[in-house]
């Protein structure tokens, strides 16, 4: 390279990234990174707040408050969770999903939000096979819009269920969380974390509260690049020197249906990457084994260390509804109390 | 027919060498007299226009757009769009065949040029390279171009197949026609909506490596090669990535006929202006990586880049208020491509007026072998434009004369203001009078030049 060329280059000062105007609204959890760590640690204690209230009290607290629940994908878990969820604050909650025949044909998410707004929903709760959908419906509705998944890009909700589950196993009774509360704990995330929302979402959540990443999986499922998503990234393509290093497993599923001609050996994927229960007792023999599901029993795990004593799949669902009484309180009351941010 | 003297402004025309303060009187849609300050002798009726501290320069030439007619002219027509074109301070327009149908027949090509269209600038239609834009039988290029087309593309659907593209380039280059291509490897870009790393990681979207642009090029630039005799021309479109620019560097060293362009997004912007998803920051070629916007920069300052050209891609407000990857390609580009080069090439980095004018001019006009377009010397058409190079101003989409307002330059500040545009004599433009239209005649075909 002649010299300049290199002192052009060193000069240049290209037009600056304007500033994302994402969230319109102060109630929107669209990603992670929305929160702040400090509303990361109210939303915890609010969930533990709401928790242990009394039913009857806490029914009252959204009472008659109507929310949408769009739904373009089929997911029973996440959708009963958050039903559940506003049910017991005492919400109104209308299920729209595309399995059923409320959502037109060819109608497009921008009118399917509009008309959820003028049928007098309040907040929308969406999930969506598109990356970014969320943003879009947000951004032409101004509702507060809660992100329950969109395409390949973030699950919000999962990654504070999968936070308050990893406190509750390795910083039992730490209220509240900082910067450093997770420092020196090692989470791996394992499989196809190309294809993962919720591989997304823990990523960018779990280091900044001072938990290192690591990224576990072939080259197909993991790009190199996915260690520059954020700070506290780090790849590990040796699964069992990436268990070795863990407080905490989590393990995902193949996403089969979004491989795309990606071809995949299935029993070479077992061989590298199945966590079996003798890997977890020679190399990890108390850290926790989480999964978001579905589980496929048999690919990624196996039924033994499912069902075993590290395993906190279950827990993860439990405070799956926890947390979405938080989030979904704060989508109603954040706009009452921000006024117009 | 007639007379228009524009005085007191400096003249600027890079292919004639001249800089400096000179008086111009435009006749018969041909520039009739260059004169030193004061010295015109203005003949009964001219019209006059005073450009007292303003420069005047060639009308500007766009080799790359895309005005949707026929059969799209619910995103564009060519009326509103060459109506952006004339308040951009553009000319001259060439335009892409993926209309509907595709541009790949005399009648559509001469269609495009008919006085009906009520066009504000000189269109100049790029026909497409195979049937329908399938990549698979060639067009009667003798036959377009003698129906007025400049080139030939499959632009958006690039020619993947060799032994086509091989065909493609010795048959134009046969009849004289460029072939322009917009080079990427489909096979490579399935499903992705954007640059692939970091950010489409980040995102979760499928991105588009840059191989797949710059492997065609390579490709490419190897088929001219074997045809080194037959005096074949490849424009590269769209240039965006470092390896492409790199590529196209060392196939001129070689002595071989490359040429290529680079839009303004693609000198200013990087992935990470797709922000949140904002689809008006979504084409093709993606925004790629910072690495890859410094080398446009660098490849325009030092010389590589041949032209500036928008790839202006207008689309209907509801089709890209969609989920980003349901979103068309394209942006908006002819009311800000001067404002933009001036604000950034000249200004930010330095590069001199006559040089920046020049690749939205003159180097485009020659590469295309448009007679006339993009000087002022004597005896070429009349085609000026006149602009305060001072003048800060912000653009507002809302304001476009485009029907499309798909542009992620909405609210930049633009330095450079277009005062009047003057495409073969006629005023086609005059900020003082903006909503005013004016259209201009059918192509001056078999006027030969003086
Ligand atoms: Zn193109």
């Amino acid at each position: 390279m002649n010299p300049a060329a290199t002192s052009v280059r060193r000069q240049l000062n290209p037009p600056p990234v304007p500033a994302s105007p994402f969230p319109y609204n102060p109630g929107s959890l669209l990603s992670v990174m929305d929160l702040s760590v400090e509303s990361v640690s109210r939303l915890l204690a609010r969930t533990t707040a709401l928790e242990n209230e009394d039913p009857l009290v806490r029914d009252r607290i959204l009472a008659k408050r109507r929310i949408a629940l769009l739904f373009y994908e089929s997911s029973t878990r996440t959708r009963t969770s958050f039903e559940l969820a506003a049910k017991s604050l005492g919400a109104d909650t209308t299920l729209v999903s595309s399995l059923s025949s409320s959502i037109e044909k060819g109608e497009s998410l921008k009118d399917t939000g509009l008309t959820l707004r003028a049928l007098g929903a309040e907040a929308i709760i969406l999930r969506h096979s598109s990356s970014g959908a969320a943003w879009l419906l947000e951004a032409e509705t101004r509702l507060p819009v809660i992100n329950a998944g969109d395409g390949m890009h973030e699950h919000p909700t999962q990654a504070l269920l999968d936070l308050r589950t990893i406190l509750a196993h390795l910083r039992p009774g730490t209220a509240p969380v900082n910067a450093e509360t997770l420092a020196g704990v090692t989470v791996s995330i394992v499989g196809d974390i190309l294809h993962s929302r919720v591989a997304r979402s823990n990523m960018l959540l779990l280091p900044r509260l001072g938990a290192r990443v690591l990224l576990c999986g072939p080259k197909e499922l993991l790009p190199e690049l996915a260690a520059q998503a954020g700070p506290g990234i780090a790849i590990e393509r040796d699964f069992e020197a990436a268990v070795r290093q863990s407080q905490a497993i989590m393990m995902l599923r193949i996403q089969a249906e979004r491989l795309a001609g990606l071809q995949l050996d299935l029993e070479e994927y077992k061989t590298s990457y199945q966590l079996t229960g003798q890997r977890l007792a020679a190399l990890a023999p108390t850290a926790i084994v989480m999964h978001p599901g579905p589980i496929i029993r048999g690919l990624e795990i196996t039924a033994g260390v499912a069902d075993g004593v590290q395993s906190t799949i279950l827990e993860q669902i439990t405070n799956g509804v926890a947390i979405r009484m938080a989030v979904v309180e704060r989508a109603l009351l954040a706009a009452r109390q921000g006024g117009r941010a | 027919m007639t007379v228009l003297a524009i005085r007191g402004g400096h003249l600027i025309d890079p292919s004639a060498g001249v800089d400096a303060p000179r008086d111009i009187l435009l006749k018969d849609g041909r520039v009739a007299e260059i004169a030193s300050p004061g010295k015109l002798k203005l003949p009964e009726g001219a019209e006059v226009l005073d450009a007292t501290g303003l420069m005047v320069a060639p009308g500007l030439v766009d080799i790359h757009v895309h005005l949707r007619e026929p059969g799209q002219g619910y995103k564009e027509t060519i009326a509103t769009g060459t109506a952006a074109a004339a308040a951009g301070g553009f000319t001259s327009v060439a335009a892409m065949p993926n209309t509907t149908p595709v541009n790949d027949t005399p009648e559509i090509t001469r269609w495009m040029q008919s006085p009906e269209r009520h066009a504000s600038a000189r269109v100049f239609p790029i026909a497409a390279a195979t049937r329908a834009s399938k990549g698979e039988v060639l067009n009667d290029y003798a036959a377009l171009k003698s129906a007025g087309a400049v080139a030939v593309t499959d632009d958006g659907h690039p020619i993947l197949k060799d032994s086509v593209m091989r065909e493609v380039l010795a048959a134009a280059a046969r009849v004289g026609l460029s072939v322009i291509q917009h080079a990427e490897d489909t096979r490579m870009t399935q499903g992705a909506s954007m640059n692939l790393g970091p950010v489409s990681f980040r995102l979760g979207l499928r991105g588009m490596p840059p191989e797949a642009e710059s492997n065609l090029v390579e490709r490419d630039i190897r088929l001219i090669t074997e045809l080194r005799e037959s005096r074949a021309h490849l424009h590269v479109a769209h240039t965006s990535t470092a390896a492409a620019l790199a590529a196209v560097r060392q196939a001129r060293r070689s002595g071989l006929r490359v040429t290529c362009e680079v839009a303004p997004h693609h000198f200013l912007l990087t992935e990470e202006h797709v922000g949140l998803y904002n689809t008006n920051a979504k084409m093709n070629p993606p925004l790629r990586s910072a690495a890859d916007r410094d080398a446009m920069i660098e490849g325009i300052l030092d010389g590589v880049v041949d032209a500036i050209a928008t790839d202006h891609a207008p689309h209907a407000t509801h089709e890209k208020e969609v989920e980003f990857e349901h979103a068309p390609n394209g942006i908006t580009g002819l009311e800000t491509a001067l404002g933009l080069s001036l604000r950034w090439l000249h200004r930010e980095w330095k590069m001199p007026l006559g040089r920046v004018l020049s690749l939205l001019s003159a180097q485009p006009a020659a590469l295309l072998n448009l007679k006339g377009r993009g000087t002022l010397a004597v005896g070429s058409f009349a085609d000026v434009v006149v602009f305060d190079p001072k003048a800060e101003w912000t653009y507002r989409a809302t304001e476009s004369k485009s029907k499309a307002k798909n542009t992620p330059f909405d609210g930049w500040t633009m330095l450079g203001k277009v005062r009047w545009t003057v495409s073969e004599g006629r005023v086609v433009y005059n900020a003082a009078q903006s909503e005013e239209r004016v259209w201009i005649d059918a192509p001056p075909v078999g006027r030969e030049l003086i």
